[in-house]
């Protein structure tokens, strides 16, 4: 067991994760490819992952599939949600969290922990795409923007212009109105920001909020969104710099486990 | 005249049949039918022979067979909000249009609403009336609040029992009975007992039956429970659960390694996805409020007036809470689905506080997915599909750990 292989496979709305795990402990190698379901993005994360380890997939114990397009990936030993996966991904990058949120491309999760990154609860945002990662990308293009830039324009904001709607069109429809007042860019990436957190504060809120509190996620790169989310919740949020990866690295750990239970 | 014992499904499908065609037979005699509301005091016009049809029953029809997305879309086009109830913009739709291929009901002379189960429908009806021009005769049944119906609600709303007795008598030329309401009376306590018997049966491990046929069986319930035929076909249900929960055996497909409550009206539009994703993975509907709420149990007429305050949807959130925490309790379930159906504001308004409430009171883990009851656009079978294998993997890790509750 100390040795085996195991892959987690991330298969996300908009990015693909690959995680190499040896001996369910060690990260042999990751990919991260910005494309998701639907895409040529799993399977170049798998090859980019297999190349950067030295490896083969014949190499590979167990293959697991998580994310929205667990059901679609070829191969795959096992297909996991995403929830499960980024409760163990996050318990492996921190094993004092007990409230982890998730933010990814299309959805936002508040997952409530238990011992060894077991999920106990869960919350989901609705139908709606405000307050993920899809809301922010369509914010950072009207600002003439990459979605990367946000974290910074926010550190650098004097003030904040509110943005109240929380419909994505509408939303957009009232950045587009504040640049034609001519609000500074800075200042509407902070409202922006914060309307996503005061969204998923809400979600946190419904679960029940108990500290260590970790995000994970391709959001959890913004420093922004993290800054917001933390004065809205009043408790500092736990930042792995794998955060984007926790979803590839449960799955990957729940290989290794499947492993375990089978030996 | 002998005849090959028919089991109680099919005796349900063909009376729920039969009555359908009793409102088109009775219209081409020229007699007056009606329009009505699901909760509405049944006793009333089954004791008055008067035919009645039910739009929500259509509605959900309508949805289950692929047509509530174009008869919504057409009331939209009308100008009726897409936050309408869909049951609402189907029948909406259908009283513009006069067709509906996948079902239709015959047109109304007259409209009997009742608010114990949405105070939304009393525009609807309202709407309806206009419309069509014909009149409307509504039962108000205030929200309860406390934990019994009080007398002088009884008294309110018997004082518009009898209102209606008398309207509909000037309208239909039909009259009442009272030793005929008092047997109908009779029958109805017959049918609500045996609904709860077969109901009952699914506190049994395994359940005798899968869950979703509630929703099939409760047609039945709502409209013709006041009929011999019903009771009798109720009573053969619950004997068959009972036969097959004393053998240990069940109808339900595969292995009942999980037991939920469903929680809220079932996704016509997306039935069978709704049903696969719990059925495959060895899922079954134990609790659902559809149990008890057609239930309604009552010895003398002022105790009928109370049994219709206190069904579910007009009752205070405390008393909704307990119903189900209850329900999932004695059915012994492990999980629990809530819909949150955008159609409907009584239902989804506190849907929130109440899986929260049941949560934390019945410890079991729960999930709350987008829906509708008919309209097919508000729901998401990936998210819903994400969500149900989430919850089997939490259910699956606590059974490690022994049931909870």
């Amino acid at each position: 067991m100390a040795d085996i292989l195991t892959m987690g496979m991330d298969v996300g709305s908009t990015t693909s994760k690959c995680l190499i795990l040896r001996g369910g402990k060690d990260i042999a190698a990751s990919a991260l490819i910005p494309a998701g379901t639907g895409t040529s993005g799993p399977r170049r994360a798998l090859e980019e992952a297999l190349e950067k380890a030295g490896l083969k997939r014949e190499d590979m114990v167990c293959v697991t599939a998580t994310g929205y397009g667990r059901a679609t990936f070829p191969g795959a030993d096992y297909t996991v949600s995403e929830l499960s996966c980024h409760a163990l991904g996050a318990h492996a990058l921190d094993g004092e969290a007990k409230t982890v949120i998730d933010i990814g491309g299309q959805d936002a999760k508040a997952l409530c922990l238990g011992p060894e990154g077991k999920l106990l609860r869960f919350l989901m945002n609705d139908k709606c795409a405000a307050g993920t990662g899809r809301f922010l990308e369509v914010m950072a293009r009207v600002l003439e923007k990459d979605v990367s830039d946000l974290a910074e324009m926010d550190a650098l904001a004097a003030g904040m212009t509110p943005i109240s709607s929380t419909c994505t069109v509408f939303a957009e429809s009232e950045v587009i109105s504040q640049l034609a007042k001519g609000a500074d860019l800075c200042d509407l990436v902070k409202g922006i920001h914060r309307s996503v957190a005061v969204r998923t504060a809400s979600l946190m809120h419904r679960l029940g909020v108990e500290a260590p509190v970790a995000m994970t996620g391709g959001v959890a790169r913004n420093a922004g969104v993290v800054r917001a989310l933390e004065k809205e919740l009043g408790t500092p949020i736990r930042v792995s710099p794998l955060a984007q990866l926790a979803g590839a690295l449960g799955a990957a750990i729940y290989g290794w486990r499947k492993q375990g239970e089978r030996e | 005249m002998s005849e090959e014992k028919k089991n109680a499904k099919t005796v349900l499908r063909e009376l729920q049949d039969r009555i359908a065609q009793d409102a088109w037979d009775a219209k081409k005699r020229g007699e007056k039918v009606g329009w009505c509301a699901s909760n509405f005091p049944q006793e009333i016009t089954t004791a008055m022979g008067i035919s009645v049809v039910y739009p929500e029953n259509m509605g959900a029809a309508v949805g289950a067979k692929g047509g509530g997305q174009r008869m919504c879309e057409h009331a939209e086009g009308l100008g009726y909000s897409a936050d309408l109830c869909s049951y609402a913009r189907i029948n909406l739709a259908y009283t513009d249009l006069k067709e509906c291929p996948e079902l239709e009901i015959p047109f109304p002379d007259f409209l009997l609403c009742c608010n114990n189960i949405c105070n939304c429908m009393i525009k609807w009806y309202e709407n309806l009336a206009l419309e069509l021009d014909i009149p409307l005769i509504l039962i108000d049944i205030p929200h309860l609040e406390e934990e019994s119906c009080d007398a002088d609600r009884v008294k309110y709303i018997r004082a518009q029992f009898d209102d209606c007795i008398a309207r509909l008598e000037a309208i239909t030329g039909k009259k009442m009975d009272y030793d005929r309401l008092r047997e109908v009376m009779a029958i109805s306590q017959r049918s609500s007992r045996a609904w709860l018997r077969a109901v009952g049966t699914m506190a049994n491990v395994p359940s005798p039956f899968s869950g979703f046929d509630i929703f099939n069986n409760m047609a039945v319930a709502c409209v013709g429970r006041g009929t011999v035929e019903a009771a009798e076909a109720f009573e053969l249900l619950a004997d068959e659960y009972e036969a097959l929960a004393r053998e240990g055996r069940s109808s339900f497909k595969g292995e009942e390694k999980y037991r939920i409550l469903f929680e809220g009206i079932a996704c016509w539009a997306n039935l069978r996805t709704t049903y696969k994703a719990l059925q495959s993975r060895g899922i079954n509907l134990t609790a659902t409020v559809y149990g008890p709420a057609f239930s309604f149990l009552y010895q003398n007429l002022d105790e009928l007036m109370a049994a219709y305050a206190l069904v579910p949807n007009c009752n205070c959130f405390e008393r909704e809470l307990e119903l189900r925490v209850r329900d999932g309790l004695q059915n012994k379930v492990d999980g629990a689905v809530f819909h949150m159906n955008r159609s409907c504001k009584k239902w989804s308004g506190n849907l929130y506080e109440m899986e929260r409430q049941f949560r934390e009171k019945t410890g079991v883990p729960t999930v709350i997915f987008d829906g509708d009851q008919s309209d097919p656009r508000c729901f998401s079978e990936a998210q819903y599909e994400t969500r149900i294998e989430a919850l089997t993997e939490i259910m699956e890790a606590g059974k490690g750990a022994g049931r909870n509750g």
